[in-house]
């Protein structure tokens, strides 16, 4: 009997009436949820993997592997662009946002805040309209190369830097070139860099930095190992954040790119949206998801340490 | 021995180039990263600010890509094309119903997994992150999966039937990927919450449901608003889940989705707008608050 007791006006305790099962009950709406809605339809969808079958017959489980066969013969440049645009982004975005989270971290100062509302202010737009936003600006007509073509007379002019991926006709464009593509992921992961990075190295002890100077070491040598290794779990989580959604993404590839640069995510959208090809669809979207869980499992080793990830 | 090696490499260099433009690197060194920093920046707003502009333009022809003339058009009529009414209102009530289921369960289960010790909590937190780990394109894939199945044998007529796709699977589908995202934001507040209080509330004669509601719930709350600001913004904004289960059903992103390959109307860019100009407002807002709140204490 606890003192609570003695003074509770209605009866025995919510303790008492509910006893152990009180966890149990708190958890069981979320739990089921997540068990319906996640676990199972990913069991599902493992299912239609393996079936054969059609939307107005029915699926039927036939353990064919056919389905990964098609997937994986005929979608290979789609998987491989994935990895490629996607590992694009991802790099870019940790060659920005390290930098810029570094900047707010140690200098921001009294802007601090500002800065970081900034960076999360293309939060407070659509995903698509940000999207559309790049489709307006990296046109051929639009503010950007509108001045270029008409003013500078670039027309037809081939930029050698950048070699054949932004010619279109003979003629330089951004837009529908792999450059628009990979600018438009970079641009839309980039927020998902810099926030985890930020809070990692905000984390770190200026004193540490200090200390490694008094013991001569030179500013690159106390950033390299100091600094960097302290800020290893933001860049695994910046990193993570960034390339999977890019790797699944389908619509920077569909108004930035070109036919030729579709990524897999166009592909699961394609076949079991506008196709109705469940077992195609499905195992394109598991080969997607194991391909993820292997990379991460080989990444978190690389970076060497398992307390990353706790 | 890097370290030796690096050190002769760049020191002259450096000042090489003091010595020829007068310690324009001397200048320059400390104001490289806030320079980046504020180019970052200015990538991140620049299409934000396309956005706003274009909102003023009276396109020629049925695309607003390329700068015509000035207009309030678009302003004075947000709502002009048929549908987009509709899927404004279809957005917002997703994005309040799911936010206010997912913050109650969510915010059960983070007070569950902070305060008791049960079996079979490794799994569950894995269960929990697994969501946020998992690409959408799979999470909305795998949902139409489960969907179409329980409109077709062997599970037909023993299930409810939740195909063909539209606003109640768009919500189910909303709550569950934001129940991840309440969880976690919940919990980090919980962590640093101080036991005592309760102890002290008890103590004074409450019992534990009048201890929660006058002594918890009031010092998690911002935790939980803040959760639920997070859930009702993913929300608002997804199209990639939402496109898998949405069938006919359209929301904003779905409705800007399917009219932006025969048209891109103004109203698009209004809305997007408003919505932006609103969360600013509103994020504002509660920081000054919360900054003021913070001052007085």
């Amino acid at each position: 009997m606890t003192a609570a007791t003695a003074h509770a006006p209605t009866g025995p305790t919510f303790r008492a009436r509910f006893g152990r099962a009180v966890p149990y009950l708190l958890l069981a709406p979320g739990l089921l949820w997540l068990v319906f809605f996640y676990v199972i339809p990913a069991i599902q969808m493992f299912t239609y993997s393996v079936s054969t079958g059609s939307l107005e017959r029915g699926f039927e489980m036939t353990f064919t592997a056919d389905a990964y066969a098609t997937a994986l013969d005929t979608f290979g440049k789609q998987f491989l662009n994935s990895l490629l645009y996607g590992g694009a982004a991802t790099i870019l975005t940790l060659l920005i946002g390290f930098p810029v989270a570094y900047t707010i971290a140690f200098r921001g100062g009294r802007y601090k805040n500002l800065i970081l509302f900034l960076v999360i202010a293309p939060f407070f737009t659509s995903f698509l309209i940000r999207t559309i936003s790049w489709k307006i600006l990296l046109g051929d007509e639009g503010p950007l190369l509108a001045p270029l073509r008409h003013g500078f007379g670039l027309i037809d002019a081939n930029i050698p830097l950048l070699g054949h991926a932004g010619v279109i006709d003979g003629r330089f464009s951004i837009l529908n070139t792999p450059i628009a593509q990979v600018a438009g992921l970079t641009y839309n992961f980039l927020p998902f860099m810099i926030l985890p990075l930020y809070v990692a190295l905000e984390k770190i002890d200026p004193r540490l930095i200090e200390a490694a100077e008094d013991l001569y070491a030179n500013r690159g040598a106390a950033f390299r190992r100091v600094t960097l290794p302290l800020a290893l779990p933001g860049v695994f989580a910046g990193t993570l954040l960034t390339f999977i959604p890019a790797m699944g993404d389908y619509i920077n590839a569909e108004l930035l790119g070109n036919t030729q640069t579709r990524m897999i995510g166009n592909v699961i959208q394609n076949r079991l949206l506008l196709q109705n090809d469940y077992p195609v669809g499905s195992a394109l979207s598991f080969i997607l998801m194991a391909g993820i869980l292997v990379a991460v499992a080989v990444y978190a080793r690389l970076l060497g340490t398992e307390q990353l990830t706790g | 021995m890097a370290d030796a090696t690096a050190l002769p490499q760049t020191a002259p260099t450096a000042t090489t180039a003091s010595k020829r433009s007068g310690g324009f690197w001397h200048w320059l060194q400390p104001r490289i990263l806030p320079m980046f920093t504020a180019l970052a920046i200015v990538y991140l707003m620049v299409p934000i600010a396309v956005m706003i502009v274009f909102s003023f333009n009276k396109p020629d022809g049925k695309f607003n890509y390329i700068w015509n003339e000035f207009s309030l058009d678009g302003w004075a009529h947000p709502f002009a094309w048929p549908g987009l009414g509709n899927a404004v209102i279809t957005s917002l009530a997703v994005a309040v119903l799911s936010t206010v289921i997912a913050t109650i369960i969510g915010t059960m289960m983070g007070l569950a997994l902070t305060r008791y010790s049960f079996r079979g909590r490794g799994a569950l937190n894995g269960i929990i992150f697994l969501p946020m780990a998992t690409p959408e394109i799979v999470m909305g894939a795998s949902l139409l999966t489960l969907f179409v199945a329980t409109a077709l044998p062997p599970l037909a007529g023993t299930v409810p039937t939740l195909y063909p796709t539209g606003f109640l699977t768009i919500l189910i589908a909303h709550v569950m990927f934001n129940i991840s995202y309440v969880v976690v934001t919940v919990k980090a507040r919980l962590a640093g919450f101080d036991r005592r209080l309760e102890e002290a509330a008890m103590d004074l004669g409450a019992n534990e449901v009048t201890t929660f509601w006058k002594v918890t719930f009031p010092l998690i709350f911002p935790g939980i608003m803040a959760a639920a600001l997070l859930a009702f913004s993913l929300s608002i904004d997804d199209f990639v889940i939402t496109n898998f289960v949405s069938g006919t059903t359209n929301t904003f992103p779905i409705w800007v989705y399917s009219i932006q390959r025969n048209a891109l109307p103004v109203q698009i860019n209004v809305i997007g707008s408003i919505i932006f100009i609103g969360a600013v407002l509103l994020v504002g807002l509660t920081t000054i608050r919360s900054g003021r709140a913070a001052r007085i204490r």
